[in-house]
């Protein structure tokens, strides 16, 4: 079987290209691009995201990338967001008052408890609320990288948490989107993992 | 819950690794991108590459070289050395570095912190402070720079304050008076900055045994500890430092 085609959404920010490389290295034919065409034939499509909302959603619409996010998105393909790019789902976040964004998940982004270091910018260790989530097979008990200020709200698309100050939402799969907190493409052979766990949805192996 | 992280530090010196003593007596220790690939199997939570002669003798920033770690290994990893303007920043986060780190060039032109932190986000904007001790300052600690030759006149702690004020989301500080001594960290220094500001701040600068890395995370509160020697030369794998750690009821990543 061919590579799965994979498009990861380049809207100009900084560090895209070790999703890219991930995503290479767990089997897929990743390209990080702006291009619609690429976009609608890709198998699977990636939202990263690094810096503030606000200016990540600026970028999204200066590139016209917002439209081909929820378009791909509403497609039913599998979709997932990456740190900034899970956030960048939601309605709206405490970061950046009166931004909207894509609203692809409900709710409202939120900052990170009251007496914990912003950003968290460490590993933690998974709570798997949903430990037959396919996002999280073969994982064991896993611990992923996380650099970030805010998060997304608990709710029941809510795959897994990390304990910072309180529960924090890492991992939510709502269908065809699935959405992390932490950085996979950073977090090693875990990462790695729940990476090639999405790839594997491409291809139909784990539908 | 907070997990401290270990941190292998690479010195590079045109494209290989070294660690000097009291950045004067240089020893190779070996290829970058093979080192990283070492260190993220043996369970390094990230990496620092410092280009230590980068700043004086106005080299290029290594581009290439964070673009074949970034091939290679799957953890975060930050470049310092001579990044001084938001282009240099941005042609390192786009071949694949984490975050940069900025000492000199921030100290010239406090501004440029703030211009990184709006570009790309306060977390791939690390300010690196080389301090000694010092009765010229306020707080006891001086910021040095090039190498640890040039005194800058500024307070260290208060300029730990001011980095964070200006968009700084971490802080590697390292002591020059301990850095290559293997005598522990300058654990009064790591405590004082840490106590003053409310982002991640990585302990480095004189790691001789696995009981310095405790006394970094405990007794001075960092967040990371950082290491370069004991590591390098095989004395301890960063899987021994997490057992150590652990083992005095240190949280790590296994």
């Amino acid at each position: 079987m061919s590579a799965p085609l994979v498009a990861v959404l380049d809207y100009g920010i900084g560090n895209l290209r070790s999703a890219q490389k991930a995503l290479i290295r767990m089997g897929a034919d990743a390209h990080l691009t702006a291009d619609p065409g690429l976009i609608a034939d890709a198998t699977g499509v990636v939202l990263p995201g690094v810096g503030a909302f606000g200016a990540c959603m600026r970028a999204l619409h200066t590139t016209g990338l917002a439209e081909q996010a929820i378009g791909a998105a509403a497609s039913g393909r599998p979709f997932i967001g990456i740190c900034v790019g899970m956030q960048l789902l939601y309605n709206g976040s405490e970061e950046s008052p009166g931004v909207e964004g894509l609203g692809i998940l409900d709710g409202e982004v939120q900052l990170l408890p009251d007496g914990v270091k912003r950003p968290q910018m460490q590993w933690n260790r998974l709570n798997l609320l949903q430990p037959d989530h396919p996002s999280v097979a073969g994982l064991g008990d896993p611990w992923l990288y996380f650099v970030h200020s805010y998060a997304a709200p608990a709710g029941g698309s809510t795959v897994a948490t990390v304990e910072y100050g309180g529960d924090v939402t890492a991992i939510v799969a709502q269908d065809n989107v699935w959405a992390t907190q932490c950085h996979p493409e950073k977090s090693s052979t875990a990462g790695l993992a729940l990476l090639g766990n999405w790839v594997e949805t491409l291809t139909g192996d784990n539908r | 819950m907070k997990v401290v992280r270990v941190i292998p530090c690479l010195d590079v010196d045109k494209g290989r690794v070294v660690k000097g003593v009291n950045f004067v007596d240089i020893r190779d220790a070996g290829d970058p991108v093979e080192l990283a690939a070492a260190y993220d199997a043996q369970g390094a939570d990230e990496l620092v590459f410092l280009d230590i002669t980068a700043s004086h003798e106005k080299r290029d920033t290594t581009v290439a070289m964070a673009a074949a770690v970034a091939e290679a290994v799957f953890i975060p990893f930050t470049i310092g050395g001579g990044v001084r303007s938001v282009d240099d920043a941005r042609r390192l986060l786009r071949a694949g570095a984490d975050k940069v780190s900025i000492m000199s060039a921030a100290l010239n032109r406090p501004e440029l912190i703030t211009e990184i932190a709006d570009e790309f986000g306060s977390q791939c904007c690390v300010v690196a402070i080389d301090a000694r001790a010092s009765e010229n300052t306020t707080n006891g600690y001086e910021v040095f720079t090039h190498g640890g030759r040039n005194a800058s006149g500024v307070d260290a702690i208060d300029w730990a304050v001011e980095a964070e004020r200006r968009g700084a989301g971490e802080i590697l500080l390292t002591s020059m008076d301990r850095d290559g001594t293997k005598d522990g960290f300058e654990l009064a220094l790591t405590r004082a900055v840490v106590d003053r500001v409310n982002i991640p701040v990585v302990a480095s600068g004189g790691v001789g045994t696995l009981d310095h890395l405790v006394e970094g995370a405990d007794e001075a509160g960092a967040d990371a500890v950082l290491a370069a020697s004991i590591f390098h030369f095989g004395e301890h794998t960063v899987g021994d430092a997490k057992a150590h750690l652990s083992k005095a009821g240190i949280v790590v990543r296994p």
